[in-house]
Formats: C-alpha cells, sequence, structure tokens
C-alpha cells in the first residue's frame, strides 16, 4: 500500500512517486534491439477480423515496449459508426448526463455523415484506466492498425505521461464519476422536472470554461466517497451560504472592531463556478450538486484543451514510427503501408493561408513536425540546432521525446522546441492587427530576424491564459442588494464579444440576484459595463 | 490482460435521451414546421418525416469569448511574397483565421434536421386524445401482462434461481446427513479412546469393527447428493390479463354528386388525420368506414378513400346503417363508440330534420363523441339542424373547414385532450 497524501493546498507539481504508484518507467536511452525478423508478414486483407486485430496490436504492443512506451493497460472496443456519433456527441464520452445539447451534436453529426460532408474521426480515445480506444467497424485492417498505434499507444502514453494529465485527471475512476453524474442528473430530473435541470445545465455549460481550477489540483474522484459525501456537502454547503445572508445588523459593541466589513470575496476569484456553487444564496442543495458535477468535468477536460499540439503530435509522430519501424522489421505489407501512409499524409497536411479549407493551424501537421525535428535534432544536429538547442543537440532522441511530452503545455513546448527548420518548412508569419492601425502590419517572417519573435507569437497563440478573456468574481456587494461583480480585464484591449450579455443571463440565473460585469481597459479605466437583473432575465 | 470488446450490439441508441430533450426544447417551432408540412402535402404523403429548420440563434450556447477590436497578433502558415514590415488591407467582412469565425461572423443559416416518421406523428398529434374514454373490458383476445409470482419448484433453466436453489440443497444435507454425521462423531471419539488404551486381541477386534462402522457412515454422508432435483427453485412468473379499452370509430363520408374533387379531397384529409390517430393511439380500435349518396354502405379502407361511386344525396341513410351496426355489433357495454362525419352540407331538404333525430334519439345516447365536418362555408339546412343539436348536447361537436390549411387546426380543435390548452 502507498501512502497518498493530499497537495491540493501545496501548490506544486505532482512529484512522480504520486496517485497510486504511477510512477513512469525512466525512459530508455536507447530503443531495445528488434526481436527475431518473422517469418512472413501479416496478414493485409481489407476487412479486419478479431483475429487480426489481435495478431496486429500483439505486434505493436511489442514494438512499443522497444520504445519503452508507458501506456495504461488498453482496452479496444468495437463499435458502429451510430455509436461513434454518439460518443461525439457526448463530448467522446462513454457515458455522460443527458442534455439538448448532446443532442443537437448529435443531430447535426448525423446529417453531415449521412450526406458524406464529412468522414467520422477514425477513432476516439478516452483518458481512462484502462485506457478505452474505440475502433470503428466501418474501419479497414490498415486503419484499425494505424489506430491502434495512434490512440492506444500515442494518446495513452500521454495521457499517462503528461504533468497536466497527472496532474488534473484522474483517469482510474473518470468513468465511475461519469455514471454517477449521469445518474444524479437522472434523478434530479425525475425530482424536479427536466426544465428546471436544463435551464441549470444551460447555465453552467456557459460558464464550464470559467469552472476549472488553474493552480491547485483538485480532490480525487470516487464514485463512492462522492455518493457518501454528496449528502454531508449538501448540508454544509448550504449552511455555509450564510455568510451572503449574515447581513443583521452586528450586536452593538461586540463587533465594533470589523465595522468596515470586508470585501468579499477577499481576493477576485477566477473559478466562477465554484464560486457560485459554495456561494450562490439561492441555490438548491441539488443545483450546488450538479454545478459541482458540470465543474468536475470542466476540470477533467482542462488539460485536454492545453495540449491539443502535444497530444497529437505525438500520437501522430508515433503511430508514424511505430508502423515504419513494424515495416522495416518485416511484418507489414507494402499495401497496408500505402493505406495507412495515405491517411496519415491527409492528417498532417497544412494547408496554406491562402488555401480555401485553411482554418488556422493543424495541430495534428504542427505536433508531428515538432517532435519529428527535436528527432533529428538529437540524431543529426546541424550547426543552426547546435546554437538554437545546445542542451539536446545530440543527444539521446528517446530520452528528449520523453521529457519533451512529459513535462509542457502547448504553450510551452512550442516557447521550447519550436525550431527555425519547422518555421521554414510551415513558412510562418506573423500579423499584428491593431484596431487603432488602418492595415495589418506583417511583424515577423521565417528568416534570422523573426525566428524568435515568430516562436513567441505562436506560443502566446497557444495560451489558454489570453486565448479566452480573463473574467473574474471581482466582488459581491454584502451590504446591499446582493448583487455579484465579475470583472473582465482586457488584454491588448481586445473587447468582449457581444455575447457576454447572454452569458451574464446566465449568470444572473445561479446566483439569483443581479449581476454586473465590468470590463476593465489597460489603463484601468471601464470601457464597458453590463448588468442583468434575474428578475427580467 | 488487453482485449478487444464488440460493442456492436450493445448501447444502440444512446443518444436518443438526448435527441428527445433537443426537440421537446424547440416543440413550439417543430409544431410550427409540421403544421405548415402538413398543409402542403397530398394525402399519401401526410404521415412522412420532414427537414425541420432552426434559426442558428435559437440554439447557440453562449459563452464569454472575444470579439472584434483591440490588438492581436496570429501567425499563419504558407507564406508566399511578404516580408517583414509588409503592410496588408484589412480584409473586409468576417476577419479570416481567428478560428472563430463560426460564432463572430456569418452563422446565421438555420440548423436543420430530419424529423423521423415516428417523431413527426408524434409532433402532429401530441396532446391530442378521444373523448370520453372510460369503459374498458377485457378484450376477446385478452393482452397479459407477466409478472413475479415468488418460486416454484417446477420452470425452465432459464428461470433457475440459484442462490435460493442452494440454499435448499444445503439445509437438505443438513438435515439428511445430520444423524449419521453425529454417530460418525460419536464412534471416532471412542476410536481414539481404543487407540490410547494397552493393546490386546479383543481391543484390536473392536477398533477394526469400528473403522468398518465409520468407512461405512463416511460412505452414506457422501452417498448424500450435492445437488437434488428437489432442491431446484425456479422464479415463477404468472400472466394476468389487462383490461383494455375499446373503442370503435365510426368514419360517415358524404359522397354524392355535390361533392366535387376539392371537397371530397377535404373529407379525406380529415379522415386520414383521424385514422392515422387512431391506429397511433389505440392499438385495440376497431374502425367502420361508411360512406353514402342516396345508400349507404359499409366498405373497406381502401375503396373508402379511393372509389369514385357517386349519386344524390340522403344523409339519413349513413346514420340509419350506423346505428344497425352498433347495435348489431358493438354492444354499449363493452364498447366506446365514436363517430364522424364528413358532408358538405347538401342534403335532400326532408332529410335534415330526420338526421337530427336519429342523431339526437338514436345515435348519441350509444356514443361517446361524435364529431361533424362541413367542407363547405356555405351554412345549409343541415347545418342549422345540427347547429341546434350541438347546443343541446355536450357530445357532439361541429366544425367548418372550407380550406386544405383548416382541416389541421379543427381536427385538432375537434380532439383536443381535455385540460390542454388551447
Amino acid at each position: 500500500m502507498s501512502d497518498t497524501f493530499n497537495r491540493r493546498h501545496v501548490g506544486q507539481a505532482a512529484t512522480p512517486d504520486e496517485y497510486g504508484g504511477r510512477r513512469p518507467r525512466p525512459p530508455l536511452r536507447v530503443p531495445l534491439p528488434p526481436t527475431d525478423r518473422p517469418a512472413q508478414t501479416l496478414p493485409g486483407p481489407s476487412d479486419w477480423t478479431f483475429d487480426l486485430i489481435d495478431q496486429y496490436h500483439a505486434v505493436i504492443r511489442a514494438t512499443a515496449e522497444r520504445f519503452s512506451l508507458d501506456t495504461y493497460p488498453n482496452q479496444l472496443e468495437i463499435i458502429t459508426a451510430e455509436q461513434m456519433m454518439d460518443a461525439y456527441a457526448s463530448v467522446g464520452m462513454p457515458v455522460n448526463y443527458r442534455h439538448w445539447s448532446y443532442g443537437k451534436e448529435f443531430i447535426s453529426t448525423e446529417k453531415n455523415y449521412r450526406r458524406g460532408q464529412m468522414g467520422l474521426a477514425y477513432e476516439i480515445v478516452i483518458n481512462s484506466n484502462p485506457c478505452i480506444s474505440y475502433l470503428m467497424e466501418e474501419n479497414t485492417m490498415a486503419m484499425q492498425a494505424l489506430v491502434i498505434a495512434h490512440a492506444a499507444y500515442g494518446h495513452n502514453s500521454f495521457f499517462k505521461g503528461n504533468y497536466l494529465f497527472r496532474m488534473w485527471t484522474d483517469a482510474g475512476s473518470i468513468v465511475d464519476y461519469l455514471v454517477y453524474a449521469k445518474n444524479y442528473v437522472a434523478a434530479c430530473e425525475e425530482r424536479h422536472g427536466v426544465d428546471a435541470v436544463e435551464l441549470l445545465l444551460d447555465s453552467c455549460h456557459a460558464l464550464m470554461n470559467y469552472g476549472v481550477d488553474r493552480y491547485r489540483r483538485p480532490g480525487k474522484l470516487s464514485l463512492t466517497q462522492e455518493l457518501e459525501r454528496a449528502k454531508d456537502r449538501e448540508a454544509y454547503a448550504q449552511q455555509q451560504v450564510n455568510e451572503i445572508w449574515r447581513t443583521l445588523p452586528p450586536k452593538s459593541g461586540k463587533d465594533a472592531g470589523e465595522k468596515e466589513q470586508a470585501r468579499f470575496p477577499a481576493d477576485p476569484q477566477e473559478n466562477l463556478l465554484y464560486f457560485i456553487e459554495k456561494n450562490a444564496p439561492l441555490l438548491e442543495p441539488w443545483q450546488r450538486e450538479i454545478v459541482r458535477i458540470v465543474r468536475k468535468i470542466a476540470q477533467y477536460f482542462y488539460p485536454q484543451r492545453q495540449t491539443q499540439v502535444m497530444n497529437e503530435g505525438w500520437a501522430t509522430f508515433w503511430h508514424h514510427h511505430l508502423l515504419n519501424t513494424m515495416y522495416d522489421d518485416g511484418y507489414l505489407e507494402d499495401g497496408i503501408m500505402i493505406e495507412w501512409l495515405k491517411s496519415h499524409t491527409n492528417v498532417v497536411f497544412q494547408p496554406p493561408v491562402d488555401h480555401p479549407a485553411y482554418s488556422g493551424m493543424n495541430p495534428y501537421a504542427l505536433g508531428f513536425a515538432m517532435y519529428s525535428d527535436i528527432k533529428r535534432i538529437c540524431e543529426a544536429p546541424t550547426d543552426e540546432d547546435r546554437y538554437w538547442f545546445p542542451d539536446i543537440a545530440g543527444r539521446d532522441w528517446l530520452e528528449t521525446l520523453d521529457h519533451a511530452m512529459r513535462n509542457f503545455k502547448d504553450e510551452s513546448f512550442i516557447g521550447q522546441y519550436l525550431s527555425p527548420r519547422v518555421m521554414r518548412n510551415f513558412r510562418l508569419f506573423s500579423i499584428v492587427d491593431d484596431e487603432v492601425d488602418p492595415t495589418l502590419e506583417v511583424s515577423a517572417i521565417h528568416d534570422e530576424a523573426g525566428y524568435r519573435s515568430l516562436r513567441e507569437a505562436m506560443s502566446r497563440q497557444y495560451d489558454l491564459g489570453s486565448r479566452e478573456p480573463n473574467i473574474q468574481v471581482w466582488s459581491v456587494n454584502l451590504r446591499g442588494d446582493r448583487s455579484l461583480m465579475l470583472r473582465h480585464t482586457q488584454h491588448n484591449e481586445r473587447p468582449l464579444h457581444d455575447n457576454a450579455y447572454e452569458v451574464l443571463k446566465h449568470v444572473a440565473r445561479l446566483w439569483g440576484f443581479p449581476v454586473h460585469l465590468e470590463s476593465v481597459g489597460s489603463l484601468g479605466n471601464v470601457s464597458r459595463r453590463w448588468t442583468v437583473d434575474p428578475s427580467t432575465a | 490482460m488487453q482485449q478487444i470488446i464488440d460493442r456492436r450490439l450493445a448501447g444502440k441508441n444512446k443518444s436518443i435521451g438526448n435527441r428527445e430533450r433537443f426537440l421537446r426544447r424547440h416543440k413550439e417551432q417543430i409544431r410550427e414546421a409540421v403544421r405548415r408540412a402538413v398543409e402542403g402535402r397530398g394525402i399519401r404523403d401526410i404521415a412522412q418525416g420532414e427537414d425541420i429548420h432552426i434559426p442558428r440563434r435559437d440554439i447557440s450556447e453562449p459563452v464569454f469569448g472575444h470579439g472584434q477590436g483591440g490588438k492581436r497578433e496570429m501567425v499563419h502558415p504558407g507564406n508566399k511574397d511578404f516580408v517583414r514590415g509588409d503592410r496588408i488591407e484589412r480584409p473586409k467582412g468576417g476577419q479570416g483565421g481567428s478560428g472563430q469565425a463560426s460564432d463572430a461572423g456569418g452563422g446565421e443559416d438555420d440548423f436543420v434536421f430530419h424529423l423521423s416518421k415516428e417523431e413527426f406523428m408524434q409532433v402532429f398529434f401530441d396532446d391530442l386524445a378521444l373523448p370520453n374514454l372510460i369503459r374498458t373490458t377485457l378484450a376477446d383476445t385478452p393482452e397479459y401482462k407477466t409478472h413475479r409470482a415468488g418460486f416454484s419448484s417446477d420452470g425452465t433453466p432459464n428461470n433457475l434461481h440459484v442462490v435460493r436453489s442452494m440454499r435448499g440443497a444445503i439445509g437438505r444435507r443438513i438435515a439428511l446427513g445430520s444423524e449419521s454425521r453425529r454417530e460418525l462423531h460419536r464412534l471416532e471419539d471412542l476410536l481414539v479412546e481404543l487407540r490410547a488404551q494397552p493393546v490386546s486381541a479383543e481391543r484390536l477386534h473392536e477398533i477394526e469393527q469400528l473403522e468398518t462402522d465409520i468407512a461405512a457412515l463416511r460412505a452414506r454422508i457422501d452417498r448424500i447428493p450435492y445437488l437434488d432435483p428437489i432442491d431446484l427453485r425456479y422464479r415463477s412468473r404468472v400472466r394476468t390479463p389487462v383490461p383494455t379499452a375499446k373503442a370503435v370509430m365510426f368514419c360517415v363520408m358524404d359522397v354524392s354528386g355535390s361533392m366535387d374533387e376539392a371537397r371530397k379531397d377535404l373529407a379525406k384529409r380529415f379522415f386520414i388525420l383521424l385514422y392515422l390517430f387512431l391506429t397511433r393511439h389505440y392499438e385495440k380500435i376497431d374502425i367502420v368506414f361508411i360512406r353514402h349518396h342516396t345508400q349507404a354502405q359499409e366498405v373497406d379502407e381502401h375503396d373508402f378513400f379511393h372509389a369514385t361511386e357517386t349519386g344524390g344525396t340522403v344523409v339519413s341513410s349513413a346514420l340509419v346503417l350506423m346505428e344497425e351496426i352498433i347495435r348489431a355489433r358493438y354492444p354499449r357495454n363493452e364498447w366506446n363508440v365514436y363517430g364522424a362525419q364528413a358532408s358538405d352540407g347538401d342534403n335532400w331538404h326532408d332529410d335534415s330534420p330526420r338526421c337530427r333525430q336519429l342523431l339526437e334519439h338514436g345515435i348519441l345516447p350509444l356514443c361517446r363523441y361524435f364529431a361533424y365536418i362541413q367542407v363547405v362555408e356555405q351554412e345549409q339546412n343541415l347545418w342549422h339542424e345540427y347547429a341546434s343539436l350541438a347546443e343541446a348536447s355536450d357530445t357532439f361537436a361541429m366544425r367548418k373547414a372550407s380550406e386544405v390549411d383548416q382541416i389541421y387546426p379543427v381536427f385538432r380543435d375537434l380532439f383536443r385532450k381535455e385540460g390542454a390548452a388551447k
């Protein structure tokens, strides 16, 4: 038995030996040698069978072990296209509570799929222990092999290794927790009516991105504990709310020292849902619990939103590397190779900016290019690489890559590893769009003078903190109308979208009293103000 | 252990709950779309699915986001000929490349999806019911409901209750073996005692005797079967008949010469709605089709809707026939009788008062509800006669529908569920 520590209030990153002995194996410095060459390649028909998947999986697993990819146990599941759309619709999770927005998602996915406008993703992989990968029935054998390598070894090892996932998610209990959430929401619907629950969930979803702790690891989720504690928590939370009600005139003399009412909350709070869960005066206990459920699920997805490039890049790099190694070792037929390579090429295609299909950077392409380039820098560094990456040029690539996967998120990963060669290959350039300037300015391109600022700009682009408006709970008017004040701190003078008013209605619904939102510019000037009164919202 | 799980047969339609919630949320818009769809359709196509459009803003889920303006720096791939310091015209309209284009600009397209036939009919007949349906009896071919009724000693293997069976087996083994076991323990103790005593020929003989006895007892205990057929217990399920409400619906239509194609079409639409409605809501329901000109005849569904016979008009002939059929086949204590009549109101002049008589004294006392729909605006003698009847009776209702688009509202009005809002 290993001891567990409660680090919630320490605010420090997890050490490798925490969390149920999930101590990573030390990475290998060099890959293990291949086993004996097989007499013949694996059969390569286009239709898969369970037997074939087993054979391929065994080889892929053996190959992955040569590179010491550390994964959760794998659970492969064969599903139909319709089930894939189901999973799509409920944010990729095997179970989830019922909500109309998932229905909407399902309907539009289904429609697009039926009309052939959109191919479904070949795979969905769930950050759970065991790690569940969905293989779609319609895939060919080559695609199944690609998916297994990509999801069951690439993503899986990323989930297990990356520090954000280790810190913020509990792979072992997420499915249990979702089952709990689903049942709880269903019970609430039964008791309080579908409409009431729907309204509440709508409001919570509107604030989902503001329901995450950014600097403290939340407690572990476990079905049994959660059930046990839910009741206590409801009762206790309800008592705590009375803080806001406690506006009776203080007994004379006794509280004289506290005459100057302290600000509430003492410091601005960035986790709006948490603040609402704990402090909203009018919420019923069951409503608090639902707010909590949405918050917990938002927290679970928080690392995924921060590691798109790294995660997809890592999985793409490894399916590419594993399958190529298998080919070199004599396991794969040419036909299988051609088929998955074609699909791989589509996935890592980066349309240029003037291409009709352009819609921003393709995380698969960027991530794949970066990991591949790190490997190249380790194995065959040029003078430029020695200058830019003195600490990794010429080192063992496996170890370096492992380090790069474990200890970064998109923002820092790009800041650290985006090499001049990758920038040149993508022909990156940055554009400054300033409101006060009638034209756009090209601020940097892929040349000696521009590398650093390009890299910084790219890194900022993946910073969630600057992608999402910074909105925090500023104060609650305890003495007066109990109104809640939110404050938006502008970043580079960027204003809020007009949606803000709609979202504010949701906040007001949860808070139960008037809600104000101020947008504050860089000079501390309030540039815009919204107010919603729940009685009119 | 790594494993592959085949989930293809499990959990089909898992999203159905979500889809239902979505439909529920946009019920009003969907209902409106369904209404519009029905108006434009031919008779044969009435019961089909439909594409539903919902304005995108109605289904948006707002989140906080950045709007236009301020200063920002974006990195793009695929530079062709820009160098540092180049100035570019600001693109018109939606700012490209921000990745938020779908929330920010455009995006006002409708959200379109297809309503399945089932869902379409669901919306179509939402809130409607046959009025006054109460009489319930056991039908000729009763429906059964199975439910649990404890345990029984025989049954099929799939109903075997393992825990109960094993419990019985343990009890039996204890009961049957207890005497032998007690004896066994006694003899074993005795044996130990004897062995402790000094050896003699007599002792040896006794010991030998004891050992044979013990072996016999052991064998006897071992022979008690571990599981005997009499231990088996099965879950018992019994079937009880469920009373059902039986209803019969009479559809009476005028096919006389004055009913031109357009009017017949209206009447047919009304009956098709009625027919779909009935077949949907009530499994145990009889429908009797009666068409009449100067004479009435009972016809089957196909002839009722599609045959093209014609002639003069004597409405009472149909009512007489209807009453006969009710008396002959649908005794009042077993059946809920409903009637619906469609006509252009044109009748042989002296016949109308008779119709009223027939309805008032013959049919209405036997009926739960009788609806009359007139497919022209003009009020003739039949309408006046019926109007006086409608005032007096609350099981009789009449409406006019002279345009195709009035059929559906009139229908809804006639069969609105009690208590449902207009």
